[in-house]
């Protein structure tokens, strides 16, 4: 049976990863302790020694372990990302999450059963695309960029028999997934080769008499008042003055949140829900996974009854950057 | 149930306190509760490093470094990253009940000075099993705690 609405969870530590298990995930993606993956921060993700016990105790309870290789190899260290896809093949990892066609054809060669899935950084939003790297590569997933209206979705999904992974809840990103500047034009380190967006070494939080300043690479990039929700350190959700007038030019810190969309995503076949924040802590990945296995088993069993729990959306609201959330491009009239 | 606020007049009073005597007080009751659990973390690139943990409610300031041998009191109130919340808040994170981004997005935790620093800690002590750091404590601790979370999380 194809597989239809698998929640995947984020999981930056160990503890992350079981929360995630216990909760209900149906799979967990994770990356390793270097850039070889999309959330290069100090103190996050996992070690040989983690990702074993990780594996043991997901695969213990039936869930799936991805491990997300979504950056794109420099030629110095391309060695580390061969050896990174050689360590999931050999360790018992599920699926690797790539963004970089020279991965693919590495990992397609060296680790032929080892399952491909294409990442959101491979920025793929047309069934062309998705389909090049199915004949190409064999990639039998593709996480869709948060950039297509849910009708755009269902043109992708209806041209291709790879299956097709949405993002379900997290902190969205301006629309130019896996191929945005901003950070690195501000801080010098660009997202798929540093590993991170706003990496912290660059970013500064200061009370002052005015409020909370956010700087990045010494740029002052938002100024919070006390009674001001913050939002992350990055240039896309800062306030600047433009043309005289002070306010958030790029977009406003808020969450994606598409559960009252399950129904619809149901209906079009989606393979999975992707829950966003590996950079976040246990408590956050048992606090969402919980709420999304209860949204997602509600959607299985009735469809058309359902409607989403106005319980959980206050605690996904409670979790979420400016304590606020939006449908993102899934709803919208433009194309 | 939440975890009750600090009682006023106990906070007026620990605000009397001199930091000095209080980190002293701090950091004996971290190594003898919290170290067993911790010392097997790679504190390399964290050695000497200065920590303030500034407890607003109660304006209480907490000065101490980490070395392999457990947390050490400093005495002379400088401070490589500075981490400022309750101390419901900071009891809440400890018992992993709060979720420290969600604590940030809502202005009720701070971080000041060295950020990549603060991050590292913060993802350090993540990775840490609460069961396991609770089964590292004295005798009847890790009990206390893992109730205290319980009651907590219903």
């Amino acid at each position: 049976m194809p597989a239809l609405l698998e929640l995947i969870c984020p999981a930056g530590s160990l503890p992350a990863l079981k929360a995630a298990v216990d909760n209900g995930a149906d799979g967990v993606y994770l990356g390793l302790k270097d850039n070889t993956n999309a959330r290069n921060f100090s103190g996050l993700n996992f070690d040989a020694k983690s990702l074993a016990e990780g594996i043991r105790y997901a695969h213990g309870k039936k869930v799936k372990v991805l491990m997300a290789l979504n950056t794109y190899p420099q030629p110095a260290t391309l060695a580390r990302w061969h050896q990174a896809v050689d360590t999931a093949a050999t360790s018992g990892i599920d699926a690797i999450i790539l963004a970089d066609p020279g991965l693919m054809a590495y990992a397609r060669k060296n680790h032929p059963n080892l399952r491909l899935h294409l990442s959101v950084q491979g920025s793929a939003t047309s069934y062309e695309a998705v389909n090049f790297y199915r004949e190409r590569f064999g990639i039998q997933r593709a996480v869709l960029p948060r950039v297509l209206s849910l009708p755009q979705v269902e043109n992708v999904v209806k041209h291709t028999d790879v299956e097709i992974e949405l993002f379900g809840f997290g902190g969205l990103c301006v629309m130019v997934e896996g191929r945005c500047l901003l950070s690195s034009y501000a801080c010098g380190d660009s997202p798929n080769t540093f590993g991170a967006c706003s990496p912290g070494h660059a970013v500064r939080w200061q009370q002052t008499p005015k409020g909370m300043e956010t700087r990045l690479n010494g740029v002052l990039i938002d100024r919070y008042a006390d009674n001001e929700k913050a939002g992350y350190p990055t240039l896309c959700k800062g306030r600047f003055d433009v043309q005289g007038e002070t306010y958030y030019a790029l977009e406003e810190p808020t969450s994606l949140n598409s559960m009252e969309m399950l129904p619809e995503m149901a209906r079009l076949g989606i393979a999975a829900i992707k829950i966003e924040g590996r950079q976040r802590s246990p408590a956050y990945v048992a606090q969402v996974t919980q709420v999304w296995r209860a949204a997602i088993d509600a959607v299985k069993k009735d469809q058309a009854a359902f409607k989403p729990n106005p319980a959980w959306m206050a605690q996904l609201n409670k979790v979420s950057e400016g304590s606020m959330h939006t449908l993102g491009a899934y709803y919208r009239p433009w194309k | 149930m939440n975890l009750p606020n600090f009682p006023k007049p106990l906070a007026r009073l620990v605000a009397t306190l001199p930091s000095w005597p209080a980190s002293r007080a701090f950091v004996a009751a971290g190594n003898l509760v919290a170290w067993p659990s911790l010392r097997e973390l790679d504190w390399s690139h964290i050695a000497g490093r200065r920590f303030r943990v500034q407890v607003s409610d109660l304006g209480l300031n907490l000065y101490f470094s980490v070395h392999a041998n457990g947390f050490r009191a400093l005495r002379n109130g400088l401070a490589d990253v500075t981490f400022t919340a309750t101390a419901q808040d900071f009891a809440r994170l400890a018992l992993r009940l709060e979720d420290p981004d969600t604590l940030f997005f809502n202005r009720r935790l701070l971080i000041e000075g060295d950020t990549d620093l603060g991050l590292m800690v913060k993802n350090m002590l993540d990775a840490v099993e609460l069961e396991t750091a609770a089964a590292g404590m004295p005798v009847g601790m890790g009990r206390v705690v893992m109730k205290l979370r319980q009651l907590a999380l219903h």
